[in-house]
């Protein structure tokens, strides 16, 4: 019996380790941890090789565009219905238009995608419509969001990266449904990867699109004043949205925050600050942009909920901490409203 | 012979009969109980006589209830699916109302269900509480064991019921679900603005530690003053023989200082009593009478002041001018 006892503990064991090696999704070394705040805080950001050589894959630039001069013949003079981009010179023109092209368009569609190719100037197609808005966007974020994308700025690329649709979207979840007099849970209790496999809220992106949603829930005040920042709900809502920040920039929770006082700006380090007006950014792309295009969009682009896709940090960062490894390739597209053409 | 020198019991009790225990009016005819080989490695190996009584059947009764009210809920939160209810076990909530409710009662599909696994956990708990203490007196022993119960059932209803009240929101307790408890601790901490400068915290903390330090020092003096007879450690808080005389100097001589055959058992019944009851409290004044407790902390100087490894960073929303 005590044999037979010892055996089945040391299969169970056996087992066990083999399982644990096997299965826990380990990092291999060498981990290369960097310092972010004063020594002892524990403010490092984690690398590997081999973490660091992926980023560099995903984030490979595509091949440039020869510059355009702006002076010479107008677009507006040589095309037809030419609404947004009015400023530019016909070169520079189609300069965009080639670039969008290559960066957005599907390859075997190209110029097709948006436009009826026997009558360029028709707006039937609705890609066409949204290229239009989004180019509107994308000068609108690289002229007046300067707080967030300072002098690197956006390009399509930035967050196409030859997809039509951008790889990292968003749409709202349909409500739980649990039938009956279930418990609705409010939607929580299911791990997601959007937010971190945690049993918190399963739409962590809702505050992106509700300027109304509180993300400072942590008192400025040591002594309870009515009424109090946030509910634990809130918080929830809050830490998932954290989450899905972090993930998104492929950084931990010390690339902004001094996790001893998550609230404290003192504490924090400047790119929360940096955060502080992406978040406004995507809160204003959402609301001025993305949400209204709902009515140009045919059904398969909608969500389940009828609604649009919708941008948040990921959409353009995709895993770094500054997109494309922060290189501008807005420098070189004063046509998109990049620092060189201010 | 037999002796204290391996990691698993090697002495198996086997009489004739199973052990009626001590003979006294309310034992009478309960004898009975089962050997179970396996069970004697790691202690008696008896099982039984177990005493249910009518408090036992209602607290399992109502523990059935609770049971059930949290398990058919995360059933149905998987559309009764029991791939996804496997798969998705440890993250399934049955979450308390919404904060919209405050401390009304809700639909049950908006936090009733909770409230009633709450009233039917904490009422079955309450039950085996009394059920502790009534067997313990009718043995002629003292209510140790229930005052201790008595701490850790404090916790649990200072986090799920007193707060709660307190705050006037359901919504502040904690739900039920494996990740989910977790995730409230976690979030329970930012949103109060980091538990640990709660003193009543670091004192849970200090118990629960010295609880595990005290559990070990006892659990190996003990097993090492086996040889000895040091086990039969009643016989020796009256006569004090070798082992207990060997195990008090080994203390005296490596720290000084030691615990005797009788008190070591009062350190350990008084960390392991005020770990829960220390964290109750440290429960009980977040949100209620300390709102955030690192700049509580800050206020009364036990968090220190860090040298700036950046410039200054200042809330941009107080920038003039700034978006939003």
């Amino acid at each position: 019996m005590k044999n037979i006892v010892l055996f089945f503990s040391a299969v169970a064991f056996v087992l066990l380790t083999a399982a644990m090696l096997l299965t826990a999704g380990w990092t291999a070394p060498p981990i290369h941890s960097t310092q972010g705040g004063f020594r002892g805080l524990s403010m490092g950001q984690l690398s590997t090789p081999r973490s660091e050589r992926l980023l560099k894959e995903a984030n490979k630039l595509p091949e440039g565009f020869e510059k355009a001069s702006a002076t010479g013949e107008r677009a507006t003079a040589v095309y037809q219905n030419v609404q947004v981009l009015k400023d530019l010179s016909a070169d520079q023109f189609n300069r965009v238009m080639l670039a969008m092209a290559a960066w957005v368009a599907p390859p075997d569609q190209g110029c097709a995608y948006c436009h009826n190719v026997d009558k360029l100037s028709d707006d039937s197609l609705y890609t066409k419509r949204v290229a239009r808005r989004m180019l509107e966007m994308t000068r609108h974020i690289n002229e007046d969001w300067k707080g967030h994308v300072a002098a690197t700025g956006v390009t399509c690329y930035t967050c196409h990266r030859g997809n039509p649709v951008p790889a990292n979207i968003w749409f709202n979840e349909p409500p739980p449904r649990t039938g009956g007099a279930a418990a609705t849970n409010d939607g929580f209790g299911h791990p997601t990867k959007a937010n971190g496999s945690t049993a918190m809220s399963g739409n962590p992106f809702a505050p992106l699109d509700d300027k109304t949603s509180i993300i400072r829930i942590v008192s400025t005040n040591a002594l309870p004043q009515a009424p109090g920042p946030g509910s634990m709900p809130s918080t929830y809502q809050n830490y998932a949205l954290m989450i899905a920040i972090s993930n998104s920039l492929g950084v931990n929770c010390t690339f902004c925050h001094n996790s001893r006082s998550f609230m404290g700006w003192s504490e924090s380090t400047p790119q929360r600050v940096t955060a502080y007006h992406g978040i406004q950014m995507v809160r204003d792309l959402n609301a001025k942009f993305l949400d209204p295009l709902k009515s140009e969009l045919p059904a398969q682009r909608l969500g389940p909920m009828g609604d649009g896709p919708k941008t948040y940090c990921a959409t353009c960062h995709q895993g770094a901490s500054k997109p494309l490894l922060g290189v501008s390739m807005a420098k070189d597209w004063p046509e998109l409203g990049g620092a060189a053409s201010q | 012979m037999s002796l204290y020198e391996n990691i698993y019991t090697q002495v198996q009790v086997r009489p004739a009969f199973p052990d009626p225990g001590v003979v006294i009016e309310e034992n009478k005819d309960r004898a009975g109980g089962v050997f179970v080989q396996l069970l004697g490695y790691i202690g008696n190996a008896q099982v039984g006589p177990v005493y249910l009584g009518y408090l036992g059947v209602l607290s399992l009764l109502f523990g059935f209830f609770a049971f059930e009210i949290i398990g058919l809920n995360m059933l149905a939160s998987v559309h009764w699916n029991p791939i996804q209810f496997v798969r998705q076990l440890f993250w399934l909530a049955l979450e308390p109302p919404k904060a919209e409710y405050g401390l009304r009662i809700p639909p049950l599909a908006e936090g009733g269900w909770w409230l009633m696994a709450g009233f039917c956990l904490t009422t079955s708990v309450l039950l085996w509480w009394a059920r502790m203490y009534r067997r313990a007196y009718v043995l002629g022993l003292g209510s140790h064991n229930a005052w201790a119960f008595a701490s850790a059932i404090f916790l649990m209803v200072s986090i799920g019921f007193i707060r709660p009240v307190l705050m006037g929101h359901w919504s502040e307790a904690v739900p039920f679900g494996i990740f989910p408890h977790l995730d409230w601790t976690a979030a329970f901490s930012i949103r109060y603005g980091n538990l640990y400068y709660n003193p009543f915290h670091m004192l849970s903390i200090a118990f629960l530690y010295g609880s595990a330090l005290l559990f070990a020092m006892h659990g190996a003096t003990i097993l090492a003053v086996g040889r000895f007879g040091g086990e039969r450690e009643v016989e020796q808080i009256v006569y004090r023989g070798t082992a207990a005389e060997r195990a008090a100097l080994f203390w005296r001589w490596t720290m000084g200082f030691n615990a005797t055959m009788e008190s070591i058992h009062r350190w350990a019944w008084w960390f392991a009593v005020l770990t829960p009851l220390t964290g109750g409290i440290g429960i009980l004044l977040t949100g209620t009478v300390v709102d955030n407790w690192f700049l509580w902390g800050v206020h009364h100087g036990i968090a220190p002041a860090y040298p700036h490894a950046f410039p200054p960073v200042v809330d941009p929303s107080l920038v003039p001018g700034a978006s939003q």
